[in-house]
């Protein structure tokens, strides 16, 4: 199965995805920003970092390059495509996903090693999780507050489009203590959160993220 | 006579004008040269420098890029490396940074730099643009940045300047290097009055090349193409590295702001891939970094260190500002602009990779064989001057210095001598109010800003005693690098402070199970003008040579950071050493926390009653005064052994040195650190007190599986170093205990309490 991972100027966790999908038995694919071509992947990551360095609005214009007409196109037809922080708020710049990340409520960077509840094991990207599964992936943002209007966030609990819950503390305000949601779906997910920063336990802090990796291969296969 | 005046200032000075009216004034007091400087510069140029020229000479004969106060005293660190030591030395002292071989055709360079007065001034800016300079200097080493550490210094943590000056500069460490996408992987916090109006920020960085990749800074071969590419040329920073680097701050004055640099991290991340990808088509014959003193720096000493003669045409450097004049251009600092020297064949394919990824690049010069550095502004010559007596052989001082008055008294005024806590209940207070204690509390206030995960490759990073990550994923070999130093040993002695700052950095690297193979340092003192200074800084710099070649490490590049004063207040001596270790297999490293309950805790290094500069005197008795723990450089290896080899062959399950603090400092930390308990034993020939608290050096504790304890103490009895059973770990979570048998118990819920609330308390 070949996992399209997308390099934009400054994408900094390109490598890590790849290493993520080459990990759960996939085939990384890089994809660049500027060509209009998906390599006929089966799937897309959207990696972490700061596109563009993020001086806009994160994620702002990185949503108008080439590669992206072609995401947004194949993700209405059912593509699997996965954002990881940056790639989250390029995917809520794209419309695809709902809602805006925002500062964090504590004005600072954080990095840490973050308790999650997987809420819906029901996409491409979860379902190898347990329903309401609690893992510990790294945590890594400086604008990863999750905000909608009530309305919308009601639709999300109504709908079971959050994915993903932070635990034992919010570190950044994101309402609801969303840490990812996905599209109605469910092939298009964002999640604030790294899961290709826990695929070993050497370089990381455990291998809970590797089912990220490992569900969109199985779900691929069954498909 | 003021129309004259005017006309003047506006007409070019070219190098005919120069010849022509040779007793025009000019500022050269102003940008911070010397009367002799100045005439030095019209003797070797034969008549006076152009105002491009004087800009030149002005900026690159500063303390800061000519070394010229400390270049008499560095030249032990060459001089002292042994053929031993040259072993695994690919590149030393003089390039960018020093390149050490770790085997498996792979090579690591690494350097520690200061950007301290610049972070004074615009806290963020100063620590963003620290970060972006250090990385570009192992760029242009050939080498793909991996992590970076920064050692930092401030004043009292309740001292509201550094409410101001704390938070911008880790917010700029943080901004510059999670942007960059490189781990930040440890380094240090640390508090004292004299760091108050002038706080250190030293920036680390490690970089991974292949052997037959490394580059070095020298334009040869005649008809070459010189590249400048990367961001355009503005007004930032005009100036910054002679006016900042080399004045102290006064309460008055003008404002400095407009000499500090602002940093473009994005743009130097697409300089990282762009280099690299220039680098693997194999593009370039010569690169340099711009950093301080710009274009001034970068021109002469890459024709300087090659077949020695340049052309550049000024007037094709891209500008941000079309107003500036050339000699703003020759200074300007402005940031993420490196440089280039191409064979004529291969510019096109070098400017196609910089449009892939919208650097900008311009052909800007062209090597020659004049001898001479030219430079034109358009069509008129500004600048025509030998380039080495512009960068290479500057000014040379031997500044007077001589042993303080003052020092004598300051050693008999020992800690040993204070009133000191004598029961359980006592002891247990004290170890409460340590912990807590700005020095030795939880820092993850600050490293938490910090992305230490990027690249996915990062085994070890803070609060571990070293940095480490992988360099490959197929064989696991990898690399660990420590900062350390403690300014008031320096203080009371700084042959033998700088010895236990290389002592302390070389132990972290080992404790973790990491062979030390190289250092690199970074020395922030006050004015080299004050003889007490610069006898601080002899007795460092020879310190640390002498050491680093009884260890075995040669010394493989660093920087000098003087001035570092308010008035007449000098900051601690501090001379930061950083070393660097290979592991051959990671997965082997050995981490601080106790990972299981009952272990066998062990003791490895003598404890002496040694509590002169140490944290309990500092934090107690805010006294300092004494002798420094005696340094044993031949015992500080046998532990390194030992420790290496307990790793290797996984004789142990946790290690952690022995530092501020002492025992008791590291007892805490190995317990916290995941959560499990331990009860000590105190040897008997020692008084419960100095056993906790003392700071003798050379000094570790290991946890040793049962499995393991006899082989563990054979190697430790067949070498004949100090080891003693102090204790088992014991129970697990936030109500196991700390107990110190006869003594006192703490539980690990109240020491964590203590040792995490002092940063968010003070800053939020």
């Amino acid at each position: 199965m070949r996992i399209g991972v997308v390099t934009f100027p400054g994408s900094l966790d390109d490598v890590d995805a790849r290493r993520a999908v080459t990990f759960a038995g996939g085939e990384p694919v890089a994809l660049w920003h500027a060509d209009h071509d998906l390599r006929e992947v089966d799937a897309v990551v959207l990696p972490g970092g700061f596109s563009y360095g993020d001086y806009l609005r994160c994620g702002a214009i990185s949503r108008f390059s080439p590669v992206m007409t072609e995401v947004v196109a194949a993700a209405r037809q059912g593509l699997p495509v996965l954002g990881i922080c940056n790639g989250f708020q390029i995917l809520c710049e794209s419309h695809l996903l709902p809602g805006a990340l925002i500062r964090n409520d504590h004005r600072r960077f954080v990095c840490r090693d973050q308790r999650l509840r997987i809420e819906n094991n029901r996409t491409p990207w979860t379902s190898d999780y347990a329903e309401n599964a609690e893992v510990s992936i790294v945590l890594k943002n400086g604008e990863g507050g999750y905000v909608a209007d009530e309305r919308t966030l009601d639709a999300l609990e109504g709908e079971g489009r959050v994915v993903a819950r932070y635990l034992d503390g919010n570190p950044n305000g994101s309402l609801r203590d969303i840490a990812g949601i996905s599209n109605e779906r469910g092939n298009v997910v964002g999640l604030m959160p790294h899961p290709e920063h826990a695929i070993e336990d050497l370089c990381g802090p455990g291998t809970d993220g590797l089912g990220f990796f490992t569900s969109v291969l199985r779900s691929l296969v069954d498909a | 006579m003021t129309e004259q005046r005017s006309e003047a200032k506006t007409r070019l000075d070219t190098v005919g004008v120069a010849a022509t009216d040779p007793d025009h004034q000019q500022p050269w007091a102003d940008l911070g040269l010397k009367p002799d400087e100045y005439a030095n510069i019209r003797e070797i140029l034969g008549r006076r420098p152009t105002s491009s020229e004087l800009a030149m000479y002005s900026v690159m004969w500063s303390e800061h890029c000519s070394y010229k106060s400390s270049k008499v005293h560095l030249r032990q660190f060459g001089d002292n490396v042994t053929d031993e030591m040259r072993a695994s030395l690919m590149v030393g002292i003089g390039e960018n940074a020093g390149v050490v071989d770790i085997g498996d055709g792979y090579a690591v360079t690494f350097k520690v730099e200061s950007h301290n007065h610049p972070s004074y001034v615009e806290p963020y800016q100063g620590a963003a643009t620290g970060v972006g300079g250090i990385v570009r200097d192992i760029l242009a080493m050939g080498a793909r940045p991996v992590a970076v550490m920064d050692p930092l210094r401030f004043g009292p943590l309740d001292a509201p300047d550094t409410h101001r000056v704390l938070p911008g500069i880790v917010a700029g460490v943080g901004g510059y290097g999670n942007c960059l996408g490189l781990p930040n992987i440890g380094g240090e916090a640390v508090f004292d009055e004299t760091y108050a109006g002038n706080p250190l920020v030293n920036a680390l960085c490690v970089g991974v090349m292949r052997h037959e990749e490394i580059h070095l800074a020298k334009a040869s071969g005649a008809g070459n193409q010189v590249i400048l590419y990367g961001a355009k040329t503005g007004g930032d920073g005009i100036g910054g590295v002679s006016v900042l680097a080399s004045e102290t701050f006064e309460s008055t004055g003008p404002a400095k702001r407009p000499s500090v640099q602002v940093g473009d991290p994005f743009q130097e991340k697409l300089l990282i891939e762009c280099t690299l990808e220039i680098f693997a088509e194999d593009l370039v014959v010569g690169i340099q970094d711009l950093g301080g003193a710009g274009l001034s720096c970068a021109t002469s000493e890459l024709a300087s260190a090659g077949d020695g003669g340049m052309h550049v045409w000024l007037d094709r450097v891209p500008l941000r500002d079309s107003t500036l004049a050339p000699e703003e251009i020759l200074m300007s600092e402005s940031q993420e602009r490196m440089m280039a020297v191409v064979t004529p064949e291969n510019v096109d394919r070098f400017l196609e990779i910089c449009a892939k990824w919208d650097v900008d690049a311009t052909v800007v010069g062209e090597v020659n064989d004049s001898g001479r550095l030219t430079i034109e502004w358009h069509g008129e010559s500004v600048v025509d001057v030998p380039p080495r007596t512009v960068a290479h052989e500057g000014p040379v001082y031997h500044r007077p210095f001589a042993r303080p008055s003052w020092q004598d008294a300051l050693q008999a005024d020992r800690a040993e001598d204070l009133p000191r806590p004598a029961t359980g209940e006592e002891l247990k207070q004290t170890l409460l109010r340590l912990v807590a204690s700005p020095n030795l509390c939880d820092k993850s206030w600050i490293t938490d800003q910090y992305d230490r995960y990027v690249q996915g490759n990062t085994v070890l990073a803070q609060p571990e005693d070293s940095g480490m990550v992988r360099v490959d994923e197929e064989t696991n070999l990898g690399v660990a690098v420590s900062t350390d130093c403690n300014g008031r040993f320096a203080k009371l002695d700084p042959y033998a402070g700088a010895q236990l700052a290389l002592a302390e950095s070389f132990r972290n690297v080992s404790t973790t199970g990491a062979r030390p193979l190289a250092v690199s340092d970074c020395l922030n003192f006050g004015s080299p003008e004050d003889p007490d200074v610069m006898w601080q800084f002899a007795e460092a710099t020879r310190g640390l040579a002498e050491g680093c070649r009884a260890l075995g490490v040669p010394v493989t590049g660093g920087n000098v950071s003087l001035y570092n004063q308010t008035g007449q207040t000098a900051i601690l001596p501090t001379p930061v050493v950083a070393v660097l270790g290979v592991i051959d297999d990671v997965t082997r490293r050995t981490p601080s926390g106790f990972v299981a309950e009952g272990q066998q805790v062990y003791l490895l290094g003598a404890t002496r009653e040694e509590l002169s500069g140490s944290e309990w005197a500092h934090v107690v008795h805010g006294h300092l005064g004494g002798t420094p723990p005696r340094v044993d450089l031949a015992a500080e290896k046998e532990l390194g052994d030992i420790l290496v080899n307990a790793s290797r062959d996984g004789l142990v399950d946790a290690a952690h040195d022995l530092s501020d603090g002492g025992l008791a400092q590291a007892l805490v930390e190995s317990c916290l650190r995941h959560g499990i308990g331990a009860r000590v034993w105190l040897p008997d020939d020692l008084d419960a007190f100095v056993a906790l608290f003392s700071e003798s050096a050379g000094r570790a504790i290991v946890a040793v599986p049962r499995s393991e304890e006899v082989r563990f103490t054979d190697m430790c009895a067949a070498r004949g170093f100090p080891h003693a059973r102090i204790g088992v770990t014991d129970g697990r979570g936030e109500d196991a205990l700390l107990d110190v048998q006869d003594q006192f118990s703490v539980s690990l819920g109240e020491l964590r309490a203590a040792w995490s609330a002092t940063l968010p308390a003070a800053l939020g």
